[in-house]
């Protein structure tokens, strides 16, 4: 069996085992889309008043919970390695001939297939509001959100596995994304924000995925946003990526 | 099976250096059943771990199933079993899932997977265990789970780090019927870390007896307690002095001690020394009342060894000996 072979075998292996839980309780679903839901209903409303008169509210806002959906989403994803971490269940697979490549992969991919699924979900409710996007829009905006959603994953796989305990996994998670957060322009635009204010946002990533992202969801498809937040949310996910590797083949649990 | 050579492994943080294993030389061949006998904190999962490929070793090397533990870890992984101290199969999963997950990350086809963990349930009494959650099982229900898992993919060889640690009395030795079936029904070779005595007096043909990160012995559970420890027996006379005198002439004895009606002392086989020793003693006048022979412990062993029970090797294994 070739080197590539086996890495897709066993990354599918991984994935199956990894998509499992939610697989079973699609409950679970419902739970991770009701936080931004609630934003819509809750926040939604206000922005309207925040925004220059022609910008439609919800299609400002939307895709700025897509972003903030899929970062949470992600970023918890360690969560789920940190027991298995404690229990031997991280041990009893480096034993085994898996690729640490694949250990990875398999776990992103599953956390990438769950956030398509809830991403649709809140694209489906928000057109509840008047939300409206072409289909094309709605498979690239999922497909961007799944990209940074495996950047985030891999980086927060790295952290869990270098903290190893949830009681300083949880803060350390906290400290990191809500400024990330704030600073993207998720909530309110930014461009109404103080001079360093705005620079800072600027250095954020995560503010050039949510206007790619909004940049999609109103057809400008070949946009400098779009095509911007775009490579930008690749690199960071090849980044992320290869971190996240390295610390799953690090020799030592 | 398994070839050794001057294995360390030297911990270091910020604060301190710990050499957990300083230089560890042994062989197991094919078809044994092996215990690794020593205190927490003695080195044997340390060491267990390297041989398994989840630590890299600060020197020395090993071949481990026919394959160069530093250049070919892959093979070795290939061709070993690893059940760890903790349990192996995820909490929230079901049994037949992980297993066959398992075996199938060993290149083993869906099909034979399945059945060969159908088989290995039913053997290990876990059968119609498939669709069950892994966190609802009981303790040694969940141990029996984890060899399974570990030897899944049918290895020629299988590390056991403590099996059967917080199993209650009944689990523990239903836990050893089936490790010595592993080996009588598959001829797989079983390597084992334990600090229970009893276990490896139950389970183990040989023994190698780790502390303080050195291998101090190695034999089989009898002939060290014959060789490093010897019998203890208790005589019971009228004339303990001039019975003491007698014993002192005897091939290997030692430790005699006597007080106003017994003696005490080792002697390697105290069961034939006995009848000889009362022949001798009613001749010169001093007869005696009553014997009693005790074969040693392994703790006696260790307490030969090392001049500490195993107990107090425990107690004495500070915090940062055991560590990752």
């Amino acid at each position: 069996m070739t080197r590539t072979l086996r890495l897709f075998r066993h990354t599918r292996l991984v994935f199956v085992r990894s998509a499992q839980p939610w697989l079973r309780s699609p409950a679970l679903h419902i739970v991770a889309v009701f936080s931004p839901l609630l934003y819509l209903v809750l926040f939604g409303p206000l922005v309207k008043n925040a925004l220059p008169p022609k910008v439609d509210a919800w299609q400002w806002f939307v895709p700025g919970m897509l972003m903030q959906l899929t970062l949470f989403g992600a970023a918890y994803a360690g969560f789920a390695i940190t027991p298995e971490l404690r229990s031997g269940v991280t041990e009893r697979l480096r034993v085994t001939p898996v690729s640490r490549l694949a250990l990875l992969l398999g776990r992103v991919l599953g956390d990438m297939a769950q956030l398509v699924i809830q991403g649709g979900v809140l694209l489906a409710a928000a057109t509840a509001f008047g939300f409206r996007t072409p289909v094309l829009a709605v498979v690239l905006a999922l497909a961007l959100a799944a990209v940074l959603g495996a950047a985030i994953s891999s980086l927060s796989y790295a952290l869990a596995l270098t903290v190893k305990e949830e009681n300083k996994f949880a803060p350390l998670l906290n400290m990191m994304l809500v400024p990330l957060m704030l600073l993207s322009g998720v909530l309110l635009p930014m461009d109404n924000a103080p001079g360093w204010l705005h620079t800072l946002s600027r250095i954020n990533p995560l503010s050039h995925v949510v206007e790619a992202l909004r940049a999609i969801t109103a057809g400008h498809y070949g946009s400098t946003a779009a095509v911007q937040g775009t490579l930008i949310t690749v690199v960071m996910a090849v980044v992320c990526g290869l971190l996240g590797w390295r610390t799953m083949a690090r020799n030592q649990a | 099976m398994l070839k050794v050579r001057g294995l360390t492994k030297t911990f270091r943080s910020r604060r301190n250096t710990v050499k957990a294993v300083q230089g560890v030389d042994f062989d197991v061949a094919e078809g044994e059943l092996v215990g690794f006998l020593g205190p927490n904190g003695a080195g044997k999962s340390t060491t267990l771990r390297m041989l398994s490929t989840l630590l890299r070793p600060t020197s020395g090397e090993a071949v481990v199933a026919g394959c160069d533990l530093l250049a070919d870890p892959n093979g070795v992984r290939n061709r070993i079993g690893y059940v760890g101290q903790g349990n192996g199969a995820g909490a929230g999963l079901r049994v037949g899932e992980e297993l066959v997950m398992q075996a199938r990350l060993y290149g083993m086809p869906a099909a034979e997977a399945r059945s060969q963990v159908t088989d290995l349930l039913k053997q290990f009494d876990l059968e119609g265990m498939d669709n069950r959650t892994v966190s609802t099982l009981s303790g040694g229900q969940r141990r029996r789970l984890d060899i399974v898992m570990g030897i899944v993919h049918r290895p020629g060889l299988v590390f056991l780090d403590e099996p059967s640690t917080a199993l209650d009395p009944q689990s523990r030795s239903n836990l050893w019927e089936h490790i010595r079936s592993l080996r009588d029904r598959h001829g797989t070779t079983v390597f084992l870390t334990t600090h229970y005595l009893d276990e490896v007096d139950a389970l183990c043909e040989r023994i190698l007896v780790i502390d303080d990160g050195r291998i101090i012995t190695e034999g089989t559970p009898d002939s060290l307690k014959t060789e490093v420890s010897g019998d203890l027996v208790t005589l019971h006379t009228g004339a303990p002095a001039e019975a003491a005198t007698v014993i002192g002439h005897l091939p290997g004895a030692r430790e005699v001690t006597t007080d106003a009606t017994s003696v005490r002392f080792r002697v390697p086989r105290g069961d034939a020394a006995v009848p000889v020793l009362v022949r001798e003693l009613d001749r010169i006048g001093a007869p005696v009342e009553a014997v009693s022979t005790q074969r040693p412990t392994l703790d006696d062993v260790f307490l030969t060894l090392t001049g500490r029970s195993l107990r107090d090797a425990e107690a004495g294994a500070g915090d940062g000996a055991e560590q990752e």
